[in-house]
């Protein structure tokens, strides 16, 4: 039982070690930064969020964030302020423009090619068979017979 | 209709291949900055050999001029620092030195270690000036023209092949 309070009181010491990035911080304004810190990518660590990382870009690109939270910047200051130093690279909810047409459309296009060949496959097979060859389909009294026997 | 079986399926590979062929020779740790061809941020901070005087990247108005972003605990930055070094020595354009989120004492020492290619060294003890720069990792270098807009920015190392193939020609067309 000992143990087991042990245990998590060094557990709790982690969440608060993670918690505690700044000195004091300001709950109105971690949230606000956890929002735009998870749909921004870390440079350095590809493939994490901003929120995520632990590298050394990362940390100071949260506190850079949360100054500007607390110069009174909205979100989309704050975005175009990531995407003007870094590129549209950072948004992990890429804009919508020319040059990423492809990517927002190209599962959906490739989807309905899938569904359209599905389709006409499944018409095909569905047309009636052509007549099986050998003649004249035998009576119900000739399979009756033959059943008989 | 029967040959469509193979021509398909060879077409789709095909340029499946085409897409996965390009994309080896791409480098996914290089993103293209934004800020070529836009003016180089404004900054204020104090010189790495004397805190009393500052730098400003205004004072290099009228100069092609590069900022090179250092730091003693950069490993490769050591790969670079001989190439900028002999640079250096050619006297083509002054390099400013950017030393990131490093210790005063490591940076003087580092330089002293290893020679100084630069004219001057701004020192950026907490990063936000190559934050500003778009600075995601140490060593970078920008090319920086006469009107103080950002012409190249070299990710990485500056290789000799990179100054000879590169920075060079583009110097040379800047009329540095």
């Amino acid at each position: 039982m000992r143990r087991l309070a042990l245990a998590l009181m060094f557990v709790a010491g982690l969440a608060f070690g993670q918690a505690s990035e700044i000195a004091h911080p300001d709950p109105v304004v971690e949230a606000r930064l956890k929002a735009l810190a998870e749909e921004l990518r870390c440079l350095v660590c590809q493939n994490q969020t901003i929120a995520d990382s632990n590298a050394a870009l990362a940390l100071d690109l949260r506190n850079e964030i949360r100054e500007q939270i607390s110069q009174g910047k909205s979100d989309d200051e704050i975005r175009a302020y990531m995407v003007a130093r870094y590129g549209d690279f950072v948004l992990y909810r890429p804009p919508w423009k020319a040059t990423t047409v492809l990517l927002w459309v190209g599962p959906f296009a490739l989807l309905a090619l899938g569904i359209a060949i599905l389709y006409m496959n499944v018409r095909r097979r569905r047309a009636p068979a052509p007549e099986a060859p050998g003649g004249e389909r035998p009576s119900r009294t000739e399979v009756e017979s033959l059943l008989k026997d | 209709m029967k040959s469509l079986r193979f021509v398909v399926p060879l077409v789709v590979f095909a340029a499946l291949a085409i897409f996965l062929a390009v994309g080896l020779t791409r480098d996914p740790r290089e993103i293209p900055s934004p800020f070529i061809g836009k003016p180089a941020p404004a900054f204020k901070l104090e010189r790495l050999h004397d805190s009393s005087q500052s730098f400003s990247p205004q004072e290099m108005k009228g100069k092609v001029w590069m900022l090179n972003v250092w730091a003693s605990w950069c490993v490769s930055c050591r790969v670079e620092h001989p190439v900028l070094v002999e640079f250096s020595k050619r006297n083509a354009v002054p390099i400013v030195g950017l030393d990131y989120k490093d210790k005063r004492e490591d940076g003087l020492q580092w330089l002293a270690r290893f020679g100084n290619p630069y004219s001057l060294s701004a020192f950026d003890a907490e990063g936000r000036v190559a934050i500003d720069y778009g600075v995601y990792g140490a060593p970078e270098t920008f090319v920086i023209d006469k009107e103080g807009v950002i012409r190249y920015k070299q990710i990485g190392p500056v290789t000799p092949e990179a100054l000879e193939e590169k920075i060079l020609p583009l110097l040379k067309s800047l009329g540095a």
